[in-house]
């Protein structure tokens, strides 16, 4: 589930930003009449047709794993998160209806329905990451249950759709799809640019970057959010993002062996003498595994870091009315963080799930007991290893080609 | 009584009945890929593609759907199935990424088509086999049986493999695969304006009904020792069944004098009363013999905003994907 979460996600985010990028740069034609565009619409929307397939069947994948690895999870939760599962469906099938229509419908349909067409994609896809993250909340941070004896008394969906994690979980994700993936385009076309300054891979650059450089410039103070939300309802997670072990006032943050003094403490409640609960704090066996969320959680935050900073130097750049694609520094910088985004999303997520365990609900019900009776799980997570690893090499393949095509 | 639950179930059924109509007929269109043959082959290809291409991802969610559907209306189901039939349902989805993935990349991805063409080809043969398969072993009731044994001292083998690695199952999963192709066969005869393609899918199609024939045939025999619920319901339920044979007939006869449209109309008929005859027949059974739709139901509120969500849905949905068919009814514009 874990590995076709981490295969899913990537697709999932470009399944979010990229029919943005596409719509923009076919505004940018109707708007200039500049075929470039055209032609960049065109080729991103035959990238956003191959990596939607595969998002889709890694989404149907996921959607029978629930059942296949997480029978009891489901049978106690279905209730209460298949609301949220339900709307996301139809945001599926809106997106899926409109993608068809959209890069099948250029000689069909008119300029106005076609533009339409790709922005209920782009809406639609942020609309299934937002009731999917909705069901990610509740998990950590479950809302709308009373429990007796590990079974739900009353349920109340709308109540569990609207948990303490939701918003920050929701902004954070949306801004990591756009700055993930409007930066790696970017960083794909940087790349040629530093061998090949052609019109195409400018503009290319820019339209990726108007989306990206305000994501990523975002992402920063989204993350100090879910982090205050965290340290506030889910405070074990938080002591083992810092790995800290006791409980103390004014507690340092810890940045690449750097230590702050009291910035946690600062961070976390927005007050430097603030306590900080340490893991002592609590009984061992609701610890999650403390060196992978610490050290996700520093790689996230050293990219998120790095992204803004780019971004910022892109930005400035920009206003002085320089062109980023004449300064062969920056390229070099913005080839160098094409994969960054993906990286840290991928971190981020190891921070969220494996910092919930040993949960599965937080503080409801363990992970242990959620899992399928079924033994002999190594030979179905081998086959799909396989398969992922597979269809990412060829869909690293066709993009690279994609990309290529036009020099 | 009808309530809520089955209404919702009638929901799933609803959506599961789309699912076959459009994304069956999608796997049906990957059959013929396979057995495509003849100096019109590589035509009889890009037909298939041509008409599969735009839909099959919007036709590919009502899968979704009815997974969404029952998991969340009905967890104990969902959590019985993924159980018991882990294998099966993986092996499916297996089927189903590599069909999917194989069939874009075919279009835009490296290696040529040939290899991607095949994979596609093989998983459109393997999903169906699977999913009739499914059907089958869940209609037998053995699903339920061996979710009931998990916690007792039955082998690997009692609880995960042998309700579904059985005769009847079985049976059901290439009644399953020919029923698909004899879909695909009559869509596409409407598909093409090419007299040639046309005729040979009216072959195909026809062979194809002579499969279902057999497939049909070999089910009801092993069904009345397998799966006693369908043979009891199957009588029980004569009307379906013999409005099933009149679809069939009409089906079959019109494609023979070539009248596409009814034949095309007649084959989804047919489809979906069988599709029906089985639901009723297990009515009010979700999971024979032991769980009904009642006992999986999960509790109103949530059944209450399901049904709310579901409308919601749909008026958002089925004025969508009316407007899709008709951009790709519609001719290119110039
Ligand atoms: C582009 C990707 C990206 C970037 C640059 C960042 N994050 Fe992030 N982060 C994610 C992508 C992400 C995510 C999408 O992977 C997560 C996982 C779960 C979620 O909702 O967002 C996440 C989770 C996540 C959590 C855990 C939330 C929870 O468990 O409830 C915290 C505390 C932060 N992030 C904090 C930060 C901070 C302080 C950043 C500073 C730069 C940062 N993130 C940059
Ligand atoms: C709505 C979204 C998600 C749901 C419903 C979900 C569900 C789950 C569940 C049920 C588990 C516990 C079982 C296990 O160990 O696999 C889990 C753990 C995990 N998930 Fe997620 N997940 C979501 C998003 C993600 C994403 C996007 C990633 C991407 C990397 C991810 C990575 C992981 C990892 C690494 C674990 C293992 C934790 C451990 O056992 O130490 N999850 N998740
Ligand atoms: C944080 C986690 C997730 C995010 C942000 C997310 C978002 C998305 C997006 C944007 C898509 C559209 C496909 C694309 O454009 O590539 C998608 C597809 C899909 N996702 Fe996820 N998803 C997540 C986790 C899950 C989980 C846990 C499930 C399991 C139920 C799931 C099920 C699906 C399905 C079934 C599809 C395919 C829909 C189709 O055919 O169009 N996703 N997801």
């Amino acid at each position: 589930m874990a590995l076709s979460l981490g295969f899913h996600i990537i697709f999932a985010e470009i399944g979010i930003a990229m029919p943005l990028l596409m719509v923009l740069a076919e505004w940018r034609w109707r708007r200039t009449g500049d075929a470039i565009y055209l032609q960049l619409a065109r080729r991103w929307a035959k990238g956003t047709a191959i990596l939607f397939a595969v998002g889709a069947v890694s989404g149907t994948v996921l959607s029978f794993e629930l059942g296949l690895l997480w029978p009891s999870f489901m049978r106690l939760a279905g209730p209460v998160i298949g609301i949220p599962f339900a709307l996301e469906g139809f945001a599926f099938f809106t997106e899926a209806i409109f993608l068809g229509v959209y890069l099948y419908g250029w000689e069909r349909v008119s300029s106005r329905a076609h533009m339409s067409a790709g922005l209920i994609v782009a809406v639609s896809g942020a609309a299934s990451a937002l009731f999917v993250v909705i069901v990610n909340a509740w998990m950590n941070t479950p809302a709308g249950v009373t429990v007796d004896a590990g079974r739900f008394v009353t349920i109340d969906p709308l109540a569990a759709m609207r948990n303490p994690s939701t918003f920050q979980q929701v902004v954070h994700m949306l801004l990591a799809a756009y700055a993930s993936t409007g930066l790696a385009v970017a960083g794909l076309h940087a790349a040629v640019l530093l061998r090949n300054n052609t019109l195409f891979h400018r503009r290319a650059m820019m339209v990726a970057l108007t989306i990206g450089i305000p994501a990523a410039l975002l992402q920063p103070i989204s993350g100090d959010t879910s982090a205050r939300a965290v340290a506030r309802w889910q405070p074990v997670k938080l002591a083992a993002m810092e790995s800290l072990l006791d409980t103390q006032r004014g507690a340092p943050l810890h940045l690449v062996g750097i230590e702050i003094p009291r910035a946690l403490s600062l961070l976390a409640f927005r007050d430097p003498d603030a306590e900080v609960r340490g893991l002592s704090a609590f009984p061992r066996d609701v610890w999650p595994p403390i060196a992978p969320v610490h050290l996700a959680f520093q790689l996230m935050v050293i990219l998120g870091t790095l992204m803004a900073l780019v971004c910022a130097w892109a930005a400035v750049t920009t206003l002085r009315r320089r062109e980023i694609a004449d300064h062969r520094s920056l390229l070099a910088a913005l080839a160098l963080l094409t994969p960054a985004g993906f990286i840290a999303t991928e971190a981020g997520w190891v921070v969220t799930e494996v910092g919930r365990q040993p949960w599965i609900i937080g503080g409801i019900m363990r992970t242990g007991d959620a899992v399928t009776p079924m033994p002999g799980l190594a030979v179905p997570m081998i086959v799909f290893t396989l398969i992922y690893l597979g269809l990412a090499a060829v869909v690293a393949i066709s993009i690279a080609s994609l990309v290529r095509e036009t020099t | 009584m009808i309530g809520l639950p089955e209404i919702i179930a009638g929901v799933i059924a609803v959506a599961l009945n789309a699912y076959v109509l459009t994304g069956g007929a999608d796997f049906g269109g990957g059959v013929w890929d396979l057995f495509a043959t003849g100096r019109r082959r590589g035509r009889q290809r890009e037909l298939i593609a041509d008409s599969i291409a735009p839909i099959w991802e919007a036709n590919h969610v009502w899968l979704i759907v009815v997974v969404v559907v029952l998991f969340t209306g009905f967890p104990s189901a969902f959590s019985m199935l993924g159980t018991v039939l882990h294998i099966p349902l993986t092996i499916m989805l297996i089927g189903i990424v590599l069909r999917g993935s194989a069939f874009v990349f075919r279009s835009y991805g490296p290696y040529g088509r040939t290899h991607w063409g095949r994979a596609f080809a093989i998983a459109s043969v393997i999903t169906p086999l699977l999913f009739g398969t499914i059907i089958g072993s869940i209609a037998t009731g053995a699903v339920a049986d061996a979710a009931d044994k998990i916690d007792g001292a039955a082998t690997f083998s009692e609880v995960f493999v042998r309700p579904w690695a059985a005769a009847f199952p079985a049976a059901v999963g290439f009644f399953a695969v020919a029923l698909f192709a004899f879909l695909a066969a009559t869509y596409l005869t409407v598909d093409t304006q090419d007299e040639e393609l046309r005729e040979d899918f009216r072959i195909r199609g026809l062979a194809a009904a002579g499969a279902v024939f057999v497939a049909a045939a070999v089910a009801l025999v092993l069904a009345h020792s397998a799966a006693p619920r369908v043979a009891i319901g199957v009588v029980g339920a004569l009307l379906i069944q013999a409005a099933t044979a009149v679809a069939a007939i009409a089906a079959i006869t019109a494609l023979w004098l070539r009248h596409y449209r009814v034949a095309r109309l007649a084959a989804a008929a047919q489809v979906s009363l069988i599709l029906w005859g089985w639901m009723i027949a297990q009515y009010p059974y979700l999971i024979p013999p032991t769980l009904t739709i009642r006992d999986a139901a999960a509790p109103a509120v949530t059944l209450r905003l399901l049904a709310v969500g579901l409308v919601v849905g749909a008026v958002i949905l089925l004025p969508s994907l009316h407007y899709m068919l008709r951009t790709f009814k519609t001719k290119r514009r110039a």
